[in-house]
């Protein structure tokens, strides 16, 4: 009959079934969705912009200024000396001694003690310098710390130069870079933004998604369940890197976060970014799936992403934190992720000279795919 | 009216959770173009054999073939030809019906004129709404909506009716004619009787796993009268609904 035929058209039709559209309509549902979500949207732009413009005008106006002294021990005829005393982030006192200098250190009326000691000739490092800081201003300190590390980078940088060329470095002029105390805050609220669209974004929707028969629903559709779950991925990463996208853009136009090597700086930023969302969407994923209802979210989410949230370095570096605390600290993601994005912004580093880091994220996101794909409930 | 085409077959169906058998050895045959309605309590299997046959759950033993394919080895085929409404299913949150009309053509691949799929299901207007701000009738009459957008050769509906009021039940049954009428075959359970008596072609008895009888409503009811069975009420030429349909009108209630 004609309308059996018909039938059997339409059949061949949708033979050339393709997943990827399948997939691709999931991802556009969900984007619509998340970005309908006030919740997507708090977590994910709301407070890191909050907590960038807090503490990006807590500290100073913008830029981050410091009273750094030295002490009389100090051996202060080389060239690094001179190189700490002309960066614009310190402000150089003089005429106190060591003993007032320690006072003012304790009571928080200078933010850090300096003490150049120069090896005997042929001994190598040929300088050591020795910073005392105030631990109860840790993100202070933590910036204190950025500034001089990079300033003895450039300095053995600028030593290796005076040696005949075996190889010519060409460096990029950073001398007299004013570091800012949002170039320290916005990466850490960027990790997160990308810890939080990663967890909780994931976590209750999917756990929402599986309890209303959403996706039960989506089973009866010629759509295999992987491409579900990669529709899903693929949306959070979109959303997120956007949000990315944005938080930079806001932090570098209006409140003049540095991009020390401009776009390239940038786009190193997102590909960081995405690597961390990807490791976060599995943690958000296993959640779900641990989760007896919709109720256990909240406590298991927070579980994993607070401890991360004020340990991981979200809001000054982790080496401030006592000894006994860093191996926790270095245990988490997060850590890795933040570090990474303040390296990339902070020391110009990129993708191909962050191997640890990312390394590590990679190994964190295989341990997280490799329990999320074993508690994996689809019902 | 109905071909004799089988266009599912069921044979031997059983599925067991644990200790409990839920459908048990369950054999029968759904025709082409017919309204084919699994009645019974709850708890009977019904929506256990409806899962099974629609691919969302696998059977300890026996076969279901639908137009020919194994639900078992061709699951994906098999999803093509067929649309499912669950008994409870939502859909994705902060959607409009349109957008979720949309996502469905997507999941199968397929061009629609989404206004068209509503205005099929009388929800036209609602095409702007959010599901979860509909009443229950206008939910259930968008589940239909999202199993007709592939043209199925085979509908599934899990209780469509339940929890509806008699208007909004009565539209509903006009849909489900509809359907069958533009060329699929319809494949439904419930447990009111006048629902099955009005609805369905032919109807198979559910009760503990097993199909216990299964013929045309009227055949059973003539079955059960030839056994000499009587009611114990003198049967009255209308129902209690009657009048109810008759004071409120057949007009929906729910917008």
């Amino acid at each position: 009959m004609n309308k059996h035929e018909m039938n059997k058209q339409e059949l061949n039709n949708v033979h050339n079934y393709s997943q990827f559209k399948a997939t691709l309509s999931i991802t556009k549902a969900s984007l619509r969705s998340i970005v309908r979500n006030p919740s997507s949207i708090i977590f994910t732009l709301l407070f890191p912009l909050i907590f960038i413009v807090v503490f990006g005008f807590i500290g100073s106006g913008g830029s981050a200024r410091f009273d750094v002294g030295f002490y009389s021990t100090s051996n202060n005829n080389n060239q690094l000396f001179h190189s700490l005393i002309t960066v614009e982030n310190f402000n150089v006192v003089q005429d106190l001694t060591d003993g007032e200098l320690d006072s003012r250190l304790e009571k928080g009326e200078v933010d850090a003690i300096f003490k150049i000691t120069k090896n005997p000739q042929g001994i190598l490092p040929e300088y050591v310098l020795e910073i005392k800081t105030n631990k109860a201003k840790p993100e202070k300190s933590s910036l204190i710390r950025l500034i001089t590390g990079q300033v003895i980078s450039n300095f053995n940088i600028s030593l290796v130069k005076e040696q005949p060329p075996v190889a010519v470095i060409k460096q990029t002029d950073v001398e007299g870079r004013l570091f800012k105390t949002i170039d320290f805050i916005l990466p850490g609220q960027l990790g997160f933004s990308i810890l939080s669209a990663g967890v909780f974004g994931t976590a209750f929707v999917f756990i929402s998604l599986r309890e209303n028969l959403v996706i039960k629903r989506f089973f009866a559709t010629p759509i295999n369940r992987n491409n579900i779950v990669l529709g899903e991925a693929l949306s959070r990463l979109i959303f997120s890197i956007s949000g990315s996208v944005i938080i930079i853009g806001i932090g570098h136009f209006l409140f003049g976060f540095t991009l020390v090597n401009g776009f390239w700086t940038f786009l190193n930023m997102l590909a960081v970014s995405a690597l961390g969302l990807v490791v976060f969407l599995g943690i958000g994923f296993l959640v779900s799936n641990i989760a007896k209802n919709i109720n256990t979210v909240p406590p298991i989410a927070n579980l994993v992403t607070l401890p991360q949230f004020l340990l991981a370095g979200t809001f000054f570096s982790i080496d401030v934190f006592p000894s006994w605390l860093q191996p926790v600290s270095r245990a988490m993601p997060l850590t890795y992720l933040n570090d990474a994005l303040r390296k990339i912004a902070f020391d110009g580093a990129t993708i191909f000279t962050l191997p640890k880091e990312l390394l590590i994220l990679t190994v964190w996101g295989v341990v997280i795919y490799f329990f999320a794909i074993k508690f994996f409930k689809w019902e | 009216m109905i071909s004799q085409k089988k266009i599912i077959e069921v044979k031997n169906l059983v599925k067991k959770y644990d200790d409990l058998t839920a459908v048990n050895d369950i054999s029968f045959d759904v025709y082409e173009g017919e309204i084919f309605g699994l009645l019974g309590p709850n708890g009977a299997g019904k929506t256990t054999t409806l899962e099974i046959m629609e691919t969302l759950r696998e059977q300890t033993s026996g076969e279901v073939l639908v137009d020919g394919l194994s639900v078992t080895t061709q699951k994906n085929q098999v999803k093509k030809i067929i649309g499912v409404q669950l008994q409870q299913s939502g859909f994705y949150p902060n959607l409009t019906l349109f957008e979720l009309i949309k996502l469905f053509a997507g999941l199968y691949n397929i061009e629609t004129d989404a206004m068209e799929v509503l205005e099929l299901v009388g929800l036209k207007e609602k095409a702007k709404a959010i599901y979860k701000t509909l009443s229950g009738g206008q939910k259930q009459r968008f589940a239909v909506a999202t199993t007709i957008i592939n043209k199925p050769k085979i509908v599934f509906l899990d209780e469509p009716t339940t929890g509806l009021d008699p208007q909004a039940r009565r539209n509903l049954w006009e849909l489900i004619q509809n359907i069958r009428d533009t060329g699929s075959t319809v494949v439904l359970t419930t447990h009111y009787m006048d629902e099955a008596e009005k609805l369905c072609d032919r109807v198979g008895i559910v009760d503990s796993g097993k199909i216990i009888q299964l013929d045309t409503p009227g055949n059973l009811i003539d079955n059960l009268l030839a056994k000499g069975f009587t009611r114990e009420e003198k049967l009255k030429h209308a129902s209690l609904e009657d009048v109810f349909i008759h004071l409120t009108g057949k007009d929906l209630r729910d917008e």
